[in-house]
């Protein structure tokens, strides 16, 4: 398995960090933050980040889109986490449209690929419910069958990232089980503009974009189904795992960005006379985590080129996307934390950017799993 | 069919017919990490001997070193081949040590022609078992306040001092060793990297019996040891530098002897907590357990992806490992130690024999293997200065 970039992958980068250096320095996440920005993302640069072909980079070509890999996806995700940019990456392009290719009809596809691919179309998924923590399955919304053949779908989502911009909403809702069941789970294309569809906007400490998304009896028809009735689990299991993979590359980016700011302070910041990086138990701390980033890197690789390999099976793929989050979780952590620390008082003044790094690495830890979920998954699948 | 996959099946073939059948599935089970060759390796068994023999003739000892000094000349990917084939067949490696991994890459850089004609194609056949006399009482971690002095007297240098920690130093037949040839000089400056033949009257050698029971370092005396002037490696005085070099070639095998020994980890774990908490299948009950194993083994697999994807830096690089060898060093002894101790806490009471009665042969190697791993952060430069290399050296952190 090859752990170093290719020559293609490389270009990639150093354009998509020319890009986001430009673009999106940290004061643009700041300035939505603080105008409480409706959209809390920038439409100009989604357009053009579509033009680079970066929305459709796992959008089959038939649908206008790249039909690349994680791996090249990753790449991006990773310098757009150097930046703490909050465009839609997760909702529309990993999760959202991801679903919609594997699992939708040739007219949902028609519908919505080409338009993600073109940057015009945001999707979010409304599966997380308040409640649940990290048990996927986990699911009270309802959607009842009625004998006219339409479907009713009632229930509440919690922290629906870019819901509050989506076009369409993806919407588990549950037909049969219990409320943890894996089985009985229906996965809906709903309108946000439906009649009973109601959005509020959260904030998050993050400052990225989520919202409540109430249903009351949002009537839909056989139509809306992305696969069928009562086997959304499997059609989420993979996207989730790949999502996962393109979440760890983008905190990759984050931690990174983070740990490198933290020694450059050190070497800027002078006490007793002296830089404070010349004190060495600071010196240990950096070097312990500059070998967390190191490991991090090597798992964010391998799992994005397990999902690219169409031999590796879904376990396998799983496992890394397991793997690799529960690392990347810890780790971003571990250097925010110590970021904090190692700026002494102006690490906690929101002036400072490590608090942002801070704030997302806690968010980022807590999305599609924490750390000790995902041990305990993984140890699942290995078989102990 | 690519070239490569040409050359595999021909591997293949070739290794069938040579790789002796007794060998085969022996990859765990003899010596340190496998056969280490020497003057003294006359009584080994036929089959390793043979093994080294047949491997050595075509240069596979030493798949990627020139022909010219009795290597293989093979490309990077070649070797590989050679390597994933041989383990298809679980051989070990025909040859391992000081001399393939530490000694013999730095001659290839730093040597003369001379040097280069006149010890390389014995590392390559195992003729010569090399050992590292670098620390000194007073010197380990400040390594360049070495006292071993050599002076140049009617033509042939004169050692005098003590080196201590030399592993293997009562089985091996040459050392290459740092010796002070310019006491005047900044410590840095005047030291000189030499070689000599551990086999004259001015060396004494006395084991040292480690914490773990084994005693596979020693202390090493020189009394008018005598060596010559063409084993000196680089200019005179000008031995820091090579000794620094050898360094980063030994953290990197350090990291490849872990991979060794650290793959399993999560077999070995898993199994002794099904057998020593009576969890014969399905998940292991206690999640405290079970999480820390988790931890292990998770730790494991993200160390192994590290160590290919450093190799593969390395080769894209050009082949020499750089300061990230403190990385692989450092994460890969720590592993090993929380496996080691992780599998005494697995076996609980079992695991605290030493010998005699009462406990199966594989308990009683829980406690010492625990014991040894110990020292995994301590040798070949201990886990703080490591952190000191990759602070300085690859962060660039002011003194
Ligand atoms: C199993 C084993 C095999 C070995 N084999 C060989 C061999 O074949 N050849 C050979 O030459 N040597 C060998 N060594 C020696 C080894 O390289 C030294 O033990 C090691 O470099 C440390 O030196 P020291 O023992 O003198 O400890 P010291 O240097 O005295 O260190 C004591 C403690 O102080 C810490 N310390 C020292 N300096 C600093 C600093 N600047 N910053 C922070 N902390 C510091 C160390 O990390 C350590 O914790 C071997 C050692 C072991 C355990």
């Amino acid at each position: 398995m090859q752990l170093i970039r290719s020559e293609t992958e490389a270009m990639l980068a150093t354009s998509a960090r020319k890009f986001f250096t430009v673009n999106s320095p940290l004061e643009r996440v700041r300035a939505l933050r603080d105008a409480r920005d409706e959209t809390g993302f920038s439409r100009e640069l989604w357009a053009q980040m579509a033009e680079l072909g970066w929305t459709g980079m796992l959008v089959p070509e038939e649908h206008e889109g790249m039909g690349m890999g994680m791996s090249e996806l990753c790449v991006v995700l990773e310098e757009a986490g150097r930046a703490l940019a909050p465009e839609p990456f997760l909702s529309t392009v990993l999760l959202s449209a991801q679903l919609i290719a594997r699992a939708g009809t040739d007219e949902q596809k028609d519908r919505w690929l080409a338009s993600v691919a073109r940057g015009e179309a945001t999707l979010a998924l409304a599966h997380h419910e308040r409640g649940a923590r990290h048990a996927r399955a986990r699911v009270e919304t309802t959607a009842a069958r009625g004998e006219d053949g339409r479907w009713r779908v009632s229930g509440r989502k919690a922290q629906v990232e870019d819901g509050h911009v989506a076009d369409a909403l993806l919407v588990t809702a549950r037909s049969a089980g219990a409320v943890d069941d894996p089985g009985g789970l229906c996965l809906f294309l709903v309108d946000r503009e439906a009649p009973g569809v109601s959005v509020t906007r959260q904030r998050r400490v993050d400052e990225r974009n989520i919202a409540i998304v109430e249903l009351r009896d949002v009537e839909l028809g056989d139509d809306a189904l992305v696969g069928p009735a009562g086997a959304a689990a499997s059609a989420l299991e993979p996207v989730l795992d790949r999502a996962t993979i393109g979440l760890c590359a983008e905190m990759l980016g984050s931690m990174t960005r983070a740990f490198e700011d933290t020694v450059a302070y050190l070497k800027e910041r002078k006490q007793f006379g002296v830089p404070i990086g010349t004190f060495q138990a600071l010196k240990h701390r950096a070097a312990r985590l500059f070998m967390g980033l190191t490991l991090a890197r090597s798992v964010v690789m391998a799992a994005a080129r397990a999902a690219d390999d169409d031999d590796a099976s879904a376990e396998h793929v799983a496992a890394m996307a397991s793997l690799c989050k529960a690392r990347c979780s810890d780790c971003f952590l571990h250097v925010a934390n110590e970021g904090v620390q190692l700026f002494g008082g102006v690490g906690m003044t929101d002036e400072y950017d490590i608090g942002l790094f801070l704030k997302r690495a806690r968010v980022a830890e807590q999305t599609l799993g924490d750390a000790a979920w995902h041990r305990d998954r993984w140890a699942r699948l290995i078989g102990f | 069919m690519t070239d490569l996959e040409t050359f595999r099946l021909q591997t293949r073939a070739w290794l069938e017919d040579h790789a002796p059948a007794s060998l085969r599935d022996a990859a765990e089970s003899r010596g340190p990490g496998g056969f280490w060759g020497g003057r003294r390796a006359k009584d080994a068994p036929a089959d390793e001997r043979r093994w080294l023999e047949v491997m050595a003739e075509r240069g596979w000892t030493a798949p990627t070193w020139p022909k010219a000094y009795g290597g293989g000349g093979l490309s990077a990917a070649e070797a590989r081949v050679v390597d994933e084939e041989r383990r298809r067949l679980q051989m070990p490696p025909p040859l391992v040590g000081f001399g393939l991994k530490m000694i013999g890459p730095t001659l290839l850089r730093f040597g003369t022609e001379a040097q280069k004609q006149e010890h390389i194609p014995k590392i390559v056949r195992g003729e010569i078992r090399w050992c590292q006399g670098y620390s000194e009482p007073g010197s380990g971690s400040d390594l360049a306040s070495l006292q071993t002095r050599a002076v140049l007297e009617e033509g042939e240098y004169v050692i005098n001092g003590q080196k201590v920690w030399t592993s293997y130093a009562d089985q091996s037949d040459w050392i290459f060793c740092l010796v002070r040839t310019d006491p005047a000089a900044k410590k840095q400056a005047g030291i000189t990297f030499i070689l000599f033949d551990m086999d004259q009257p001015g060396i004494t050698v006395r084991p040292i019996p480690l914490i773990s029971g084994a005693s596979p370092f020693c202390e090493v005396f020189f009394e008018n040891a005598r060596a010559r002037p063409e084993n000196v490696i680089h200019e005179v005085n000008a031995g820091w530098t090579v000794a620094k070099a050898l360094l980063q070639h030994e953290r990197a095998w350090i990291g490849e002897l872990f991979a060794g020994s650290v793959a399993g980890a999560r077999e070995e774990l898993v199994g002794l907590a099904r057998e020593y908490l009576g969890a014969p299948e399905g998940p292991i009950p206690d999640a405290l357990t079970r999480d820390a194993i988790t931890r292990v083994a998770m730790e494991e697999d993200a160390f192994l992806l590290t160590l290919e994807r450093a190799a593969q830096l390395t080769r894209a690089a050009g082949g020499r490992p750089g300061p990230e060898s403190s990385v692989l060093k450092t994460a890969g002894t720590e592993l090993n130690q929380e496996r080691c101790a992780l599998a005494v806490q697995l076996a609980g009471p079992q695991a605290l024999g030493w010998e005699g009665p009462g406990f199966t042969d594989r308990e009683l190697t829980l406690a010492r293997t625990w014991l040894r791993s110990r020292g995994n952060t301590i040798e070949g430069g201990t886990t703080e200065i490591q952190l000191n290399i990759i602070a300085k050296h690859v962060l660039g952190l002011p003194d």
